[in-house]
């Protein structure tokens, strides 16, 4: 595989990334390697988990490694085990996974204008490893920095997901209860945390806002009626609808994508990021009616 | 050493690989209308708190009903959002939300989640 590239997004897919833009991308990735500890954390702990409740459920490591390996999703995984030990046909398993991850069609809609420049191969491979966690850490990487780092998407899919992950899945299967359940140790609670907190990175305005209100009011109502997987893209799909009905110049956009009040916002201290009459880059979808972004800011 | 579920798994990555994929890969995605890019770079804060609040606050027993619940997650949670939100810093809200889940189930104010 050839060296990621740093690409701009959008506008101008041709630009040279500037020294400045080399700084808050460098500033970035060492906030996203410190975010993907904590969900690297989460990995190893659900993906223990999961080995151990493959091995109570007769799977074998290859088949607990297989399916960590091209399943790769931990809800519809944790599924499968307990549909294998009800004895669940395998087509209504299939169907059910399907269904499961059916939200990965909105992380994959969400991602495509950042990634449009990635050559197509490894667009694919991308895909595969899409996951909450690498969704929630790349798209906050990307704003940040209001553009594309490639090199940003493989450590957050790979480093911070793929590899604990699986690491942790052999190591449930193989040792089982030689162990104590993470869970004792409040790993549990590192995976809706983490969630949330990288939401919050997300909301630069009151559309923003709206949207992740409307989006956990929303999940919650409809995964009491209905499931929590239905639920969540009840929220995913209804929370952004809500976000557009708030008209642009009332939505208060604090921190225009790749401006300095957004990297200041993303606590990267200690730069200029955006040079006095330099247009910041705009975000897939920026609105032209929203307020033009804030006058560059000094060093704080 | 079983494999024969190594099948099943390739089965399910067989219907999840389409859902992760066809936003990147389908063509004409970059031609999208304004609005649909708008729309989509809503999806982030609201699909990662409906995780979040779903995570919390809906328990699903054996049966797959579900019920509301209300626990000292809550409460975690709610820390870590106010950390990252004052401090911009994940991880020492992780680390807040995990302390508060470890004390209080070692005091016995919570229980374990089912497993």
């Amino acid at each position: 595989m050839t060296e990621p590239s740093v690409s701009p997004a959008l506008p101008d897919p041709t630009a040279v990334p500037t020294a400045d833009d080399a700084t808050v991308v460098d500033e970035s990735r060492r906030r996203l390697l410190t975010e993907s500890l904590g969900i690297a954390a989460s990995a190893i702990g659900f993906g223990f988990v999961y080995g151990l409740s493959a091995r109570d459920a007769g799977f074998s490591p290859i088949e607990a490694m297989a399916m960590s390996t091209f399943v790769f999703a931990g809800a519809a995984q944790f599924a499968a085990v307990g549909y294998i030990a009800s004895g669940l046909p395998w087509p209504a398993i299939v169907l059910l996974t399907a269904l499961l991850n059916g939200r990965h069609l909105l992380y994959s809609a969400a991602l495509a204008p950042w990634l449009r420049h990635v050559p197509f191969v490894r667009r694919a491979v991308m895909a595969h490893l899409l996951t909450d966690e690498a969704f929630a850490l790349s798209i906050g990487h990307f704003r940040r920095i209001g553009r594309t780092d490639e090199r940003g998407y493989w450590i957050a899919a790979v480093g911070a997901t793929f590899i604990p992950w699986n690491l942790a899945t052999f190591a449930g299967v193989t040792l089982g209860g030689q162990i104590p359940d993470p869970n004792s140790f409040g790993i549990d609670v590192i995976f809706p945390a983490a969630m949330i907190g990288l939401a919050v990175g997300l909301i630069t305005g009151r559309r923003e806002l709206a949207a992740a209100i409307v989006g956990a009011g929303v999940g919650v109502a409809v995964a009491l009626l209905t499931s929590p997987t239905v639920g969540i893209i009840a929220g995913g799909l209804v929370g952004p609808a809500v976000g557009l009905l708030i008209p642009a110049r009332v939505a208060h956009e604090t921190a225009p994508l790749g401006s300095p009040a957004s990297a200041d916002r993303y606590s990267m201290p200690g730069r200029t990021r955006w040079r006095s009459g330099q247009e910041p880059p705009t975000e897939p979808g920026a609105q032209p009616d929203r307020p033009a972004p804030a006058e560059p800011e000094e060093d704080r | 050493m079983s494999v024969e579920l190594v099948g099943l798994a390739v089965l399910m990555f067989a219907v999840t690989y389409p859902t992760r994929a066809v936003g990147l890969l389908a063509p004409g995605m970059e031609r999208m209308p304004k609005l649909a890019l708008a729309y989509l770079q809503l999806v982030g804060p609201a699909i990662l708190t409906a995780i979040a609040a779903v995570s919390v606050m809906v328990r699903t027993d054996d049966t797959g009903a579900t019920s509301f619940y209300i626990g000292v997650e809550w409460l975690a949670v709610a820390a870590c959002l106010a950390i990252v939100a004052w401090r911009r810093n994940l991880f020492l809200g992780l680390i807040v939300a995990v302390a508060i889940v470890v004390v209080a189930r070692a005091v016995g104010l919570s229980a374990l989640p089912p497993s």
